[in-house]
């Protein structure tokens, strides 16, 4: 069966957007003020869930990578690049918020001397390179092997460097969660909340993502094999897929019985092999 | 009702750091809507490419149609 990403979309989506009112209501009318910074202390209840879910989606795309350099199967680094790219974004909400946070209570936008910030960075940077080194490969089957052991490699580095983090003594960043956290239990709970309400945003925009990207390359499947059933050239097809940094599913994966009069050559599951472009 | 509600809940101190609150949490809903707006974009796309490929299917089934008719008005 051909895998249906938009399924449960609605609900989760739904979900997310009760979890979010309800964090948003529990950050501003419920949770108390924090004796040391006051209102400023909101800002953790958004800045640390995005950098925890960030840093998780980096694993997780990592994760995908390693069922994908198994299996061979394209729609584990279609769900990897998702992770990673949705990661990016989220990572870039961390690195403002947290901006944001550090210009209300330290009086500066950055501290080149605080270890939590520059290994974010370092990170972010380091999964900042995923996309070109993407594009800078042609060949599909290529590009994805390389960017799964990529995702591996990079995805083991981030909780190495979480532990580098957590080892320093020399810090200004509060710690939030571990031994020295001190919160109230409004606070605990508030954060959890907020944390799953990032974790659901996360998880409603990779299936909204993969939901997008698996119609269009079905969409573009099928333009292909009407194409080829009108006896047009696949090299002078309107629907030849331009180079990019996307992953490509294969048709095979995509279709689970697909029309055997549809004109392309049979592979070996019974299915039409699509052209590949440069191929 | 919602009158009565908001005039329950406690004020918010924004004079103290009310701007920076605000800044990080519009950065956050500000992402997520450029994001759904440029998947929004993409979906219009397929959604016209589809329309599209509708259309040539529409004209292929027509053109195999027309010769057929023909035929059989000829006998």
């Amino acid at each position: 069966m051909a895998p249906m990403y938009g399924k449960g979309l609605r609900e989760l989506s739904i979900a997310t957007v009760a979890v979010m009112a309800v964090a948003l209501a529990l950050v501003f009318f419920w949770a108390p003020l924090e004796a040391e910074q006051g209102f400023l202390q909101k800002i953790f209840y958004v800045h640390v869930p995005l950098a925890i879910v960030s840093l998780c989606g980096f694993v997780v795309g990592g994760v995908f990578a390693i069922q994908h350099l198994r299996t061979r199967d394209s729609r584990w680094d279609m769900r990897s690049y998702v992770a990673i790219h949705m990661s990016l974004i989220f990572g870039v909400a961390t690195l403002i918020t947290g901006s944001i946070w550090a210009k209300g209570s330290w009086g500066h936008w950055w501290e080149w001397s605080e270890p939590t910030l520059v290994s974010f960075l370092i990170v972010f940077l380091l999964y900042a390179t995923y996309q070109p080194l993407r594009f800078a490969i042609e060949d599909p089957e290529r590009q994805s092997r390389y960017a799964s052991v990529f995702a591996v490699t990079a995805g083991a580095f981030v909780p190495l460097n979480f532990i580098a983090v957590r080892l320093s003594s020399e810090y200004l960043h509060p710690r939030v969660l571990g031994a020295t956290s001190n919160l109230p239990w409004q606070m605990s709970l508030t954060f959890v909340v907020s944390l799953l309400g990032v974790a659901l945003l996360f998880t409603t925009l990779c299936k909204y993502e993969l939901t997008v990207k698996h119609t269009r390359m079905q969409l573009r499947a099928l333009r292909r094999l009407a194409e080829r059933r009108d006896g047009a050239t696949s090299g002078a097809t309107s629907a030849r897929r331009a180079r990019s940094a996307a992953p490509s599913v294969h048709a095979t994966a995509m279709t689970a019985r697909p029309p055997r009069a549809a004109g392309g050559t049979t592979g070996a599951a019974g299915a039409p092999r699509v052209a590949r472009p440069g191929s | 009702m919602a009158g009565s509600l908001l005039a329950e809940l406690p004020a918010l101190p924004l004079h103290t750091a009310g701007k920076y609150v605000a800044g990080a949490y519009v950065v956050l809903f500000a992402l997520v809507l450029v994001y759904v707006a440029i998947m929004a974009i993409r979906q219009s796309r397929i959604e016209r490419d589809l329309a599209e490929l509708l259309a040539r299917e529409q004209a292929a089934a027509a053109a195999e149609r027309e010769p057929a008719q023909q035929e059989s008005s000829l006998v």
